[in-house]
């Protein structure tokens, strides 16, 4: 199931970028298009943290992952590269569990 | 455009090392997942765009319908479709060239190129950034995914907290105005909301669909 799921969604991603590359130019000059596109990268991602961050199943949880969030805040805020922001989540992560 | 060229070329190492690092925490990530190290490599190598990359991982690992991994994979690379757009005049692709320059259609190579004063620098740009791009991305996977598989329990470096810190990552540089943040809290409380009620997975869907509704409404 998840070989299937990793092939359909691959090609799914694939149409996508060939469309763009063969859509006609005016489907780029719609307004609405121009403002809903790029709002759904911002909406999805805030939704994945938000649920990733704070449930467990179907349960709404407060645990260790809300502190690594507020971490890889805190380097996000000071502009630090992708990876070091990874690793201060994960490691804010490990750290609190040996603590707790 | 001779003159240009070293430049070009040095930038898209710089864009390719920098997200080669981001791609051994994908590895890492994915198989951390329960994703097996050839499903993650084969993610890098088909599907190719970071973001759609991660939240497919972390919906399927999380335990969620796969099918809706699928649909919020595909609702991420949306935005592909639009550089694609951007891009089209400029690469002048046709043909089989098309199908293969669409393949590395992605914000990296989209921002290189468009990035340029001349047609001729931004193909330059495209390519020199998609193939060191891809090859840096793979090769990250491939490490990431195996280093972690080797690990007895991967759970204690926190691997399976870093996706919402990796996410945020992503998120971040799109946050530079009140509407987009207005619009990421609002996403954040409805998918909270609806989370206990429905399908892993499925309130992302109900995000994006609220965000069409919103975004196609007719302009005043």
């Amino acid at each position: 199931m998840i070989w299937a799921s990793v092939l359909v969604a691959s090609a799914a991603c694939y149409a996508i970028k060939v469309a763009g590359l063969s859509l006609p130019q005016r489907y780029l000059q719609d307004p609405r298009i121009q403002r809903t596109v790029p709002f759904l990268p911002i909406a999805l991602l805030a939704a994945l943290i938000a649920t990733q961050t704070f449930s467990t199943g179907h349960q709404l949880t407060l645990d260790v992952r809300a502190a690594a969030l507020a971490v890889a805040l805190a380097a996000v805020l000071l502009r630090a590269p992708f990876l070091v922001v990874v690793a201060a989540g994960a490691a804010t992560a490990a750290l609190l569990r040996l603590a707790l | 455009m001779t003159s240009n060229r070293p430049a070009i070329i040095r930038d898209a190492l710089g864009i390719g090392i920098a997200t080669g690092a981001y791609a051994l925490s994908f590895g890492a990530i994915s198989t951390t997942a329960g994703l097996s190290v050839l499903q993650t490599c084969a993610l890098s190598v088909l599907m190719f765009t970071g973001a759609s990359q991660f939240a497919f991982v972390g919906i399927v690992g999380a335990g969620g319908n796969v099918w809706a991994g699928v649909a919020t994979a595909a609702l991420l690379g949306t935005r592909n479709a639009l550089y694609g757009l951007r891009l089209s005049s400029l690469l002048n692709a046709t043909g089989l060239r098309r199908f293969a320059a669409s393949h590395f259609v992605i914000d990296e190579t989209t921002a290189m190129a468009i990035a340029r004063q001349t047609p001729a620098e931004s193909r330059l740009a495209f390519w020199a950034t998609a193939l060191i791009l891809f090859s840096l991305w793979n090769l990250g996977t491939l490490i990431g995914a195996l280093a972690t598989e080797a690990l007895p329990d991967p759970r204690v470096l926190g691997f399976d907290a870093a996706p919402p810190a990796a996410f945020l990552a992503l998120l971040a540089p799109r946050l530079r105005a009140r509407e987009p943040i207005a619009i990421a809290l609002g996403a954040a409380l409805v998918a909270l909301i609806f989370l206990p009620f429905i399908p892993t997975g499925v309130p992302l869907l109900i995000v994006a669909g609220l965000v069409v509704l919103i975004g196609l409404r007719p302009s005043r």
